[in-house]
């Protein structure tokens, strides 16, 4: 003899009178009609906004989730909030000084955007640099790849909860930091890499720096590697999430890890060697299954990889000059460290200012008005972190860039997050935008 | 500095040397002197240079290789080839196919499925905004061949009156953004896109930034009683 109730409080529940008084019978709401194969929520979606300053959205990135639930229906991606104009600011600056704005595209792996855009003006140039300096790019970017890569580790391991990782992993770059501070003066946007060479030699004592470096940072990757790869967290969020196969990855247009975890063995430095490659002992890492796990277990071995290239170049590295001797292109001073930190040589000052005003002349003229690059157009992709990094650099002839462009891996991987996140659970919204690693810098330049 | 010299060098002045003047539309314009003096303002001897826009010059087979093994299996299977590429450049080891718009979707499938050609990767779309010739805008695209390593450069022009040029998103689907920064920095219209808005400007902005008569912008900054003009008014040496 059981009744409905009206009252809001006991809605749905059922009651019935006992001596004790009334009992009623509170049961799951509307459970049973969802088990009875109506779902209640089904069609209730929701559009989420995620970012852009949300922490694991990897800078400034803007998703716009649609879901069902905890089931990602759409995901849009809304980039631009680091949009800063610098293939534009380029065209107002000479060739040299566009050095130091490419840097700031992707802050963590700027001496690859100097390396591309320094090969694609001696390119137009015509000219090639000495094999020291070259040594010297494919020593401070292959640094640079250590430290993206730590960083990677770092910001997606905090992203998914293992904060050790990130202390450890920004601890790790910090090292790399260091040693690129010693060599190129700076820790980030070092401007190093320069049309026509790199802008100053080793230091003394870097060699030693440099292999001390090395072994800390081996038995580091070691460590991250015990640390993370037996974890049962880190292998259950990240096996099986954010999946991208090969033909998927082409017609994307995603390079670099995300291709290499797929199981195309793409790597431009193997492929289209340059700045002498072709002659380092290393192998491209590869893995198959496509998913988040691979990605990491590629990123590991290349900074394995990574380190094998920089052992070898500091045994090959011999003396020799650091810039093309074209005194029409090579700024005409040597930099060394004065007692007022970085400045030109005292030598040099000595000569401009007190013998020769010819050289005060031609130091003038190139520094303020900078060399002429005969006109045409380039392409030059190199393999940053990210996958090919690509300048399409354009001379009418002047003293300035007519056009330069970066075809940034961060910008046309991120075209991929939607394919890596539709139909999943919003929880591996996270690890897939990590495993893909944009940059937010090199998105929106 | 794009007007002409007034000064007594404005004619008769001697052509840059490095430089053959063109038969045709070239991207760059006419310039004369140097630092921008104009009159008799220049005692340096520069004012006489003139230097001419530059096209690059159209290359006749053999381009050298893989360039004529890529020319002859796209002329093999693409009957219209004569149609639809107007100018073939080979520059810096590097090859170029200017191809006209109607042209570029089918060229674009063909050079990815043709199993001699073999473009499966479109590794960038560009821009550029050759200010003062007839189509001024062009769209370049650079393909890549995983399979036989070879890349080759597509450029499409168009004018900006009517700046229409097929969408290759159908062939290339990474183009979708690339050809959405070009939209948005040079008002490119790519006919077919799905979903063709700026991408890294703002929704509400006006006029399109990397065109080459779009100002760069700026303040003057005061330094030391000294004002330092924004890098566009700057004095500019080419």
């Amino acid at each position: 003899m059981s009744t409905s109730t009206d009252d809001a409080f006991t809605a749905g529940a059922t009651s019935r009178e006992t001596t004790e008084g009334r009992v009623y019978t509170v049961t799951g709401g509307d459970f049973g009609e969802g088990l009875a194969g109506g779902d209640p929520i089904e069609g209730e979606r929701i559009v989420l906004n995620m970012g852009p300053q949300h922490p694991s959205t990897h800078g400034v990135l803007r998703l716009v989730l649609e879901l069902e639930g905890e089931t990602v229906i759409q995901t849009r991606l809304v980039i631009g909030y680091l949009h800063t104009g610098i293939e534009k600011n380029v065209e107002y600056r000479n060739w040299t000084q566009g050095t130091t704005f490419v840097t700031r595209m992707d802050y963590l792996a700027p001496l690859f955007h100097e390396a591309a855009y320094c090969m694609a003006t001696e390119k137009l140039l015509g000219i090639t640099v000495p094999d020291r300096a070259t040594m010297l790019r494919v020593l401070t970017m292959e640094i640079c790849r250590v430290s993206s890569h730590w960083v990677w580790f770092a910001t997606g391991g905090m992203e998914l909860g293992a904060l050790t990782a990130m202390t450890n992993g920004f601890r790790a770059r910090e090292w790399c930091l260091d040693v690129l501070e010693l060599i190129t003066g700076l820790r980030m946007n070092h401007a190093y890499i320069r049309p026509g060479g790199v802008a100053q030699d080793l230091p003394p004592g870097a060699m030693e720096e440099l292999r001390s470096w090395l072994d800390k940072t081996r038995r580091e990757i070691d460590d991250m590697e015990r640390l993370l790869t037996g974890l049962p967290i880190w292998q259950a969020r990240l096996k099986d999430v954010g999946h991208l196969d090969v033909p998927g990855c082409v017609a994307l247009g995603v390079t670099g890890p995300l291709l290499r975890a797929a199981g195309l063995p793409w790597d431009l430095r193997k492929v289209e060697p340059y700045c002498g490659y072709e002659t380092y002992d290393f192998e491209v890492p590869t893995a198959d299954t496509g998913d988040s796990w691979a990605r990491y277990l590629v990123r590991v071995a290349e900074v394995r990889e990574s380190l094998k290239i920089v052992a070898q170049v500091l045994d090959r590295l011999e003396p020799g000059p650091i810039m093309v001797t074209d005194r029409k292109i090579a700024w005409p001073a040597q930099l060394a460290l004065g007692p007022d930190g970085l400045g030109n040589s005292l030598d040099h000052v000595k000569k401009i200012m007190g013998q020769s005003m010819e050289s005060l002349i031609h130091h003038f003229k190139l520094v303020t008005e900078g060399f002429r690059v005969p006109p045409g157009q380039v392409y030059v992709p190199v393999e940053s972190p990210r996958g090919e990094l690509g300048y399409h650099v354009v001379s009418d002839g002047g003293t300035r860039p007519f056009r330069v462009h970066a075809r940034e891996p961060s910008f046309v991987n991120l075209q991929a997050v939607p394919a890596l996140t539709e139909g999943g659970l919003i929880a591996d919204v996270v690890t897939s935008v990590a495993s893909v690693d944009p940059l937010m810098g090199g998105v929106d330049r | 500095m794009t007007e002409p010299n007034s000064g007594p060098d404005s004619t008769g002045a001697l052509p840059d040397q490095r430089r053959p003047a063109p038969a045709e539309a070239a991207p760059g314009v006419v310039e004369r002197g140097s630092f921008g003096a104009h009159g008799s303002g220049d005692t340096s001897g520069f004012g006489g240079l003139v230097r001419r826009p530059w096209a690059a010059p159209s290359a006749q087979r053999p381009y050298g290789q893989p360039f004529d093994d890529v020319a002859d299996a796209l002329e093999a299977v693409y009957p219209a080839f004569g149609d639809a590429v107007t100018k073939v450049v080979v520059d810096r080891g590097e090859l170029t196919f200017h191809v006209q718009p109607d042209h570029l979707v089918e060229l674009c499938r063909t050079l990815r499925d043709d199993p001699a050609l073999r473009f499966e990767l479109l590794s960038s779309v560009s821009g550029v905004d050759y200010l003062g010739t007839p189509d001024r805008l062009h769209s370049v695209y650079h393909l890549t061949s995983m399979t036989y390593r070879r890349r080759i450069r597509l450029e499409v022009s168009t004018s900006v009156e009517d700046p229409r040029i097929p969408s290759v998103t159908g062939v290339y689907p990474t183009a979708d953004w690339q050809e959405r920064e070009a939209y948005d920095m040079f008002g490119i219209v790519y006919d077919g896109h799905p979903a063709l808005t700026r991408i890294l400007m703002p929704d509400d902005w006006e006029g399109h930034p990397q065109r080459k008569d779009y100002p760069l912008g700026g303040v003057p900054v005061e330094y030391k009683g000294a004002t330092i003009p924004p890098p566009d008014e700057r004095r500019s040496y080419s």
